[in-house]
């Protein structure tokens, strides 16, 4: 029995989502998005360098025949620039599932909630896919879902924090209102993280920096991969109820 | 010769195609995106399209990046 989750049609089975940013070199990203097993990867727009043309590409190393590339707006900071780096995207890429996040604020990198509903808006009516990063607010999901997003990845803490999940009551309400999936964007620093994320029920989680600044990123690529399927294997599998005492698990009887 | 504004620095080409502009950087066509004057040029007209004077031009492709 594969587990597997689809969205907008199309099913994976990998719930790990992992970035490709911040590290050492493209070697070393290459092997961590082999260890974490995931099949998609968020990936920036940017200016190509004009002076230095022949410079080494994401491409070269990591696959898109492959591995599903999922263009990120990260660094849009209105409706606007996240719109036009989308539209960007899918002309280099020729995909319409992406990633949307409009940025509020450098300090805490909270989306501007205003503007991503704004967005998801637009690029729904374009065609596009749009996978939205927004606040642990299951009223702001169900508008985004409403307004077009083919998934929501409210964040569990701030983006490159490694805060791990804040509010899980939140993120659980999201998931139980919402009718297309939830994943985690944002916030996790280790694996436990990652497994609370799955054992309250979301699609899966993204992250990036949990990885890239491991000291052994390809080693905690290949922990984040366990923890979401050891997270989301509890959640399938029915935790046991909490209790206020003890409750021995060896029978009474028979005691000497 | 004209002169474009290319990803934000303002530059001298030759005249031509944004195809021709593209494979004189040494770009792989195949691994950008260009946009003129903040619309997007389809790929399959990148050689049909004539650069002029004063295009502001984007290009772009993919790189690392997270959340």
């Amino acid at each position: 029995m594969t587990d597997t989750w689809s969205v907008a049609g199309r099913t994976f089975t990998s719930r790990l989502i992992v970035g490709t940013g911040k590290y050492k070199d493209f070697e070393q990203n290459a092997a961590a998005v082999a260890a974490s097993g995931a099949e998609i990867v968020t990936v920036a727009v940017r200016r190509v360098n004009v002076s230095d043309p022949t410079a080494p590409m994401l491409t070269d190393y990591i696959d898109p025949k492959k591995i599903t590339y999922l263009p990120n707006t990260a660094g849009c900071f209105n409706a606007d620039d996240a719109i036009r780096t989308l539209r960007l995207a899918r002309e280099a890429g020729g995909w319409d599932l992406v990633k949307l996040e409009v940025l509020g604020e450098a300090k805490t990198l909270y989306p501007n909630m205003r503007e991503t509903l704004e967005a998801t808006e637009v690029l729904a009516k374009e065609g596009f896919l749009p996978m939205v990063y927004c606040v642990d607010d299951p009223i702001a999901a169900k508008q985004l879902e409403d307004a077009g997003a083919v998934a929501v990845m409210p964040l569990g803490a701030p983006i490159g924090s490694g805060l791990g999940i804040q509010n899980r009551v939140t993120i659980r309400l999201i998931v139980e209102g919402a009718s297309v999936p939830v994943l985690v964007d944002a916030g996790v620093g280790t694996a436990s993280d990652a497994a609370v994320a799955m054992e309250l029920g979301c699609d899966g989680v993204l992250m990036n920096t949990a990885i890239a600044e491991a000291k052994d990123p390809i080693r905690m690529a290949r922990a984040m991969k366990l923890a979401v399927e050891a997270g989301r294997d509890a959640y399938l599998s029915g935790r046991m109820g909490l209790r206020k005492y003890a409750d021995p698990s060896s029978p009474l009887a028979g005691l000497i | 010769m004209i002169l474009v504004i290319l990803n934000g620095e303002t530059r001298q080409v030759r005249d031509g195609s944004i195809a021709d502009l593209v494979a004189s950087l040494g770009l792989d066509v195949k691994k950008v995106a260009v946009e003129r004057n903040r619309e997007i040029v389809p790929r399959s007209t990148l050689a049909d399209v004539a650069l002029c004077e004063g295009d502001a031009l984007e290009i772009v492709h993919f790189v690392g990046g997270g959340c």
